[in-house]
């Protein structure tokens, strides 16, 4: 099954952490990126631009509409994505346990309900 | 026994085994619930005619097989999910032999308890699914009304399945935590069903599984020890037979002995815990010679382990016989049992010892409108 690691965690505003603590996050993301790919169950992984970066669309009232900013402000914003394929619900919890940001944040687990791949949706 | 007969005992002892055995290959319990359904109305249909099968349960499940089968093949269930024949086909059920259907229960108890399920619907799903309680009956247990109860059984089993939450035994990490919510469960039939078959086969089938942890030892014993004395509670012309009246001959000893085996090998691990506690109070019962005084200090350290209502209106019984039923009537009354049956009838007794007959009559009349049983209420009638 694939599921969707969704990170949420506090924005730092700029300044907010040193270098060193950017630093060691990044080194931990790094060994826990190459053991989702050693293992053989990584399909993506994407860290998201803070929220200030965001541009939200709809078209639910009729009008397209392009709006500055997220969908909803919250004390706590999605910051990144891993996409896995693994067998089931506990080999994802796993891997969500090993995530870096579960230590300042939380993870989502989303499974994937359709897919697009080679052409057409899938399960 | 008639063949309608045969075809609700095959699903009352098979049910749980095999929803546990269609429902592992896909997740899907909803779809192995309806293939049950569909087994048992063909066993209806054909048993009265073609006879009842040597194999019930192989029969059952055969039945049921073919029409997950004929489901997933199914054009309209093509057309509205994409199908990975290899990958989603309930292959695995082709390798089950019939003639021996092995025992899944325990992986479908363990799934019910997966913590990604709200803990307040661990013991009312695996009353459902595994033993075969209807969302009514559960609803009553847990004091919800029966439409909400199966709107929240109906929501969680699609949860199950969407999330992939896999049927097996968890590892030795994850097993403890959800062991918890599994013996509540077998305890929470126990209560439902007093000489349930089902809780007293379960508490054996996980003292195999954890024969090293002292409470699942503990349930064991506390259902067959209970069990022991099932049919000693009714009389011959069916009335309620209070533990005091009934005759130890009636007693299934062989019970009683496997009951104090597991204890024996609970106290020697040195941890103590609920179930140990209750069993320990059931065996002084089932010892012939219960003495007041040490019930009352089991029943202490019951309520210190793990306080409940229950314990509380037994400490209550247990005071007025070693301290009077003043004692008793003001421990009970500490209590906020209001609307608990057996503070009802326990108030009841001891009003009617203290000689406050007319206070004893109005309580004796609530306690016999929550009764739910028919030897019991009988029973509290002749008191009043």
């Amino acid at each position: 099954m694939r599921y969707a690691l969704l990170m949420h965690h506090h924005e730092p505003a700029d300044g907010e952490l040193d270098a060193e603590v950017i630093a060691e996050a990044q080194r931990a993301f790094d060994v826990y990126a190459k053991a989702l790919a050693q293992a053989g169950v990584l399909l993506s992984a994407d860290v998201l631009q803070p929220t200030g970066s965001t541009t939200t669309v709809t078209r639910r009232d009729g009008t397209p509409r392009v709006q500055d900013g997220p969908f909803a402000e919250t004390k706590e914003a999605l910051a990144g994505i891993f996409l896995i394929d693994v067998p089931d619900l506990d080999a994802a919890i796993d891997w969500a346990r090993q995530n870096p940001a579960a230590q300042w944040g939380s993870i989502e687990i989303r499974p994937v309900s359709t897919s697009f791949l080679d052409g057409g949706w899938t399960r | 026994m008639d063949p309608l007969t045969e075809v609700a005992a095959a699903a009352r002892d098979w049910h749980g085994r095999l929803l546990a055995l269609l429902a592992a290959g896909s997740g899907d319990i909803p779809a192995a619930e309806d293939a049950l359904a569909d087994a048992y109305e063909a066993a209806v249909r054909t048993w009265p005619e073609q006879g009842v099968p040597g194999n019930t349960g192989g029969w059952l499940l055969t039945v049921a097989r073919n029409r997950l089968r004929d489901r997933w093949r199914a054009a309209e269930f093509r057309r509205t999910v994409a199908l990975d024949v290899e990958r989603d086909a309930p292959a695995h059920l082709d390798d089950v032999d019939v003639d021996a259907i092995p025992d899944r229960r325990l992986e479908l108890m363990l799934v019910c308890a997966h913590p990604a399920i709200d803990s307040a619907l661990h013991t009312p799903l695996m009353l459902n699914t595994v033993l075969g309680f209807t969302a009514e009956q559960v609803g009553r247990a847990f004091s919800v009304p029966a439409a909400t109860m199966a709107t929240r059984l109906v929501r969680v089993k699609k949860r199950i399945r969407t999330t992939g939450i896999p049927f097996r035994i968890p590892d030795r990490a994850d097993l403890p935590a959800r062991m918890t919510a599994v013996l509540e469960a077998v305890y929470g039939a126990y209560v439902l069903e007093r000489s349930g078959a089902e809780a007293l086969h379960l508490a054996e089938v996980l003292a195999t599984l954890a024969p090293g942890d002292p409470e699942v030892r503990g349930l064991a014993a506390l259902v067959q020890l209970s069990a022991a004395r099932a049919d000693a509670r009714i009389g011959p012309d069916g009335r309620f037979v209070p533990l005091a009246e009934q005759d130890p001959a009636r007693w299934d000893r062989v019970l009683i002995e496997r009951a104090h085996e597991h204890l024996r090998v609970a106290h020697g691990s040195g941890r103590l815990g609920r179930f140990q506690v209750e069993a320990a109070v059931q065996a002084l019962h089932c010892s012939g010679a219960a003495d007041a005084r040490t019930l009352r200090d089991l029943y202490s350290i019951l309520n210190d382990l793990a306080p409940s209502l229950g314990g509380g209106v037994a400490l209550a019984a247990v005071i007025a016989e070693t301290d009077g039923p003043a004692a008793g009537l003001a421990a009970l009354d500490a209590l906020a049992g209001d609307g608990f049956q057996p503070a009802h009838a326990t108030r009841a007794h001891l009003l009617r010892r203290l000689g406050r007959h007319e206070e004893a009559t109005a309580e004796y009349d609530r306690a016999i409108a929550l009764t739910q049983d028919d030897a019991e209420r009988e029973f509290l009638i002749r008191k009043r």
